[in-house]
């Protein structure tokens, strides 16, 4: 689609002027009007279509790979499927849904995910919070702190799953030698309930951390300084500035983040099943740790039941849904409020 | 509703003009120095963020039974290179490499040329549903891609590409994150003169993107690039599902299948672990400034 360039011109109402015919002023012959015509209807239909052509790619890839998964999910999880006939499907309407309603482990799974998710996202935001605010100060060797937090963000759930299973090992575990050293019981990590989910969650809150931290300092230096000198001057104190300027200002941004961790939040799986001491995708030996995500892992890739495991992916994508609207709900008020 | 950082984010931000006029109070938010409490917080969260990963190397630097012991080790052994070796072998790791490799350069490429072209549109042209597609992006950014994992694996093991890459590469080609990236970037860093003016020599869509889009966004494409890149590197939940150990890994899969194999040697699996990280720190090391600049233009603020 090449134009020629020292002919075509584009619309006048697109501002543009039309260049001078070559040939100084001699009046176009008839030949290079309708040359010019053919021109300028195919610069206006570059103009109309090629914006859609820019973005279709993006769209085609995500209705392929993306939405049209996601709906046939929902289709799926209206029957019956095996893992090792993934082509057979037998309608059974809701059944799926009240089998994994009735299951406890759904419950449990679904316990565990919320519990894991609150005691690795609270932390790990207030955590983030804090260290943007100091790293917003003038600093010697900021950077270094930086990329020194990012860090964690380059290693794998793979990788950083494994680490934290000899760190928090029950025997040799470096934390229980810590708290043994203190002279604290040393804590069985991965059977016990609470500490297991601590655990797991502080693998997420290791590899998250920093990465916030820095989105909440972008947000923070973008707060315009004279907000400060006039809070200064009408004599609010360090603190009350953080409360009253910087906290409001960062609204958007700690709503992003707790949506973007909350997503991540319900999708937890590498960490747990890599956590897990008897190898298998229980979430540990009485499912203390199984987030549904590894529920889901289990019921499809493990009792191979497809079907079942769709209606568990469709059960997330509502509550993600559901605490979408809440969000939504939430950020209107504080707009409205503030 | 939404903007990006005008300033390089790792610069400190600006002193402001009549500083000794105000109470010292007033200078805060990146003006003011830090004290010794807060070197100390930041001390204890880079001991805290880089501890694990110097635990992995003097764990992969020692043999099994001196992991099973208290207290656990604090220095590094002599065993880090035959370790080394041995993992590699036994995880398949070199073709985990390569695999790996190749998987995340075609995603990291294809993201950023999509992510630039689109970007572009959403940036700079006008056209009907612009917003409406916009929000749309916006919006398929809160769909997780791993509630759609079911019928992905229906439709790849219907074309028989289990342990094959592109079963992979495929669902990793769009990135709603990477257009909305170059949105936020092309906005502030193309002048609507520059496009005006070509568009007044008379240049198309297509050479308006290849030879003023291109090279304006290249800064940010190579920032989407990285971490596309890294992203790509570092998943698991997708690979773990269509890859086996056995048949073209990625080092993910890899790194856990030691993890998760009956010989527990713990050793041997920090030394996987390190090699499967070591890549990522090197190039960390090196691009760090920059990702972390690209990280923070890419936070989203409303």
């Amino acid at each position: 689609m090449s134009t020629r360039h020292d002919t075509a011109a584009p619309p006048e109402k697109e501002g543009g002027a039309a260049p001078a015919a070559r040939g100084g002023s001699a009046p176009p012959t008839e030949a290079e009007a309708r040359r010019r015509l053919r021109l300028s209807r195919r610069w206006q239909r570059d103009v109309r279509w090629s914006p859609y052509a820019f973005v279709s790619p993006f769209f085609v890839l995500f209705i392929a790979f993306g939405l049209f998964p996601l709906i046939y999910t929902g289709w799926a999880s209206l029957h019956t499927v095996e893992l090792t006939a993934p082509t057979d499907m037998d309608w059974v309407g809701m059944r799926n849904y009240t089998r994994i309603f009735d299951d406890d482990f759904f419950w449990n799974a679904a316990k565990n995910t919320l519990t894991i998710g609150v005691i690795s996202t609270v932390p790990q935001l207030a955590m983030a919070m804090g260290l943007a605010h100091i790293l917003n100060y003038k600093l010697r060797a900021s950077t270094f702190y930086r990329v020194a937090m990012l860090a964690p963000y380059a290693t794998s759930i793979a990788a950083a799953s494994l680490v934290f299973v000899l760190l928090f090992g029950r025997d040799y575990g470096m934390i229980n030698w810590v708290l043994d050293a203190v002279g604290l019981d040393k804590i069985d990590w991965q059977n016990d309930k609470w500490p297991s989910q601590i655990a797991v969650s502080t693998i997420i809150i290791w590899r998250w951390t920093g990465y916030n931290a820095l989105i909440y300092l972008a947000a923070m230096q973008a707060i315009p300084q004279d907000l400060y000198e006039s809070a200064a001057l009408d004599g609010a104190s360090r603190w009350r500035q953080f409360i009253h300027v910087t906290l409001p200002s960062l609204r958007p941004t700690i709503l992003f983040t707790v949506v973007v961790s909350t997503i991540g939040a319900s999708q937890v799986f590498g960490e747990p099943l890599l956590f897990d001491a008897n190898k298998g995708a229980s979430g540990g030996a009485e499912h203390q740790f199984q987030t549904l995500g590894l529920y889901l892992y289990e019921q499809g890739w493990v009792n191979q039941h497809l079907g079942r495991a769709s209606a568990i992916a469709w059960t997330m994508f509502l509550i993600l849904i559901i605490i979408g609207i809440v969000n939504y709900v939430i950020s209107r008020r504080l707009r409205a409020s503030s | 509703m939404t903007t990006t950082l005008t300033k390089p984010p790792a610069d400190a931000a600006p002193e402001p003009t009549k500083r000794s006029r105000l109470p010292k109070s007033a200078r805060a938010g990146g003006t003011l120095h830090a004290g010794p409490i807060a070197y100390v917080i930041l001390v204890l969260f880079t001991v805290g963020s880089l501890f694990p990963l110097v635990w992995t190397a003097i764990a992969a630097s020692r043999d099994n039974n001196r992991l099973a012991q208290t207290p656990p080790p604090f220095w590094f052994g002599s065993n880090l290179f035959s370790n080394l070796k041995i993992a590699w072998n036994d995880a398949n790791l070199g073709e985990a490499f390569f695999n790996t490799t190749f998987v995340a350069g075609v995603s990291a490429a294809t993201v950023v040329i999509l992510s630039t072209i689109a970007g572009f549109a959403f940036a700079k042209l006008r056209f009907r549903g612009r917003g409406a597609l916009m929000l749309l992006v916006i919006g398929t950014m809160m769909v997780p891609p791993q509630l759609s994992v079911i019928p992905l694996y229906m439709m790849v093991a219907k074309l028989d590409w289990t342990d094959q890459l592109q079963a992979v590469i495929l669902p990793s080609l769009v990135s709603a994150f990477g257009v909305f990236f170059m949105r936020q970037y092309l906005i502030q860093a193309l002048p609507d003169e520059i496009i005006e003016a070509a568009r007044v020599d008379g240049a198309s869509s297509w050479r308006v993107v290849w030879h003023i889009v291109f090279p304006a966004a290249r800064p940010a494409m190579a920032v989407l690039g990285m971490l596309t890149f890294v992203q790509t590197w570092n998943d698991f939940l997708w690979p773990f599902l269509v890859l086996t150990q056995t048949g073209n890994p990625t080092v993910q899969v890899a790194v856990a299948g030691l993890g998760r194999g009956y010989t527990p040697d713990q050793s041997l699996i920090m030394a996987g672990a390190l090699l499967g990280t070591l890549p990522l720190l090197i190039v960390f090391s090196i691009f760090g400034k920059q990702i972390v600049g690209g990280i923070m233009q890419g936070a989203v603020k409303g």
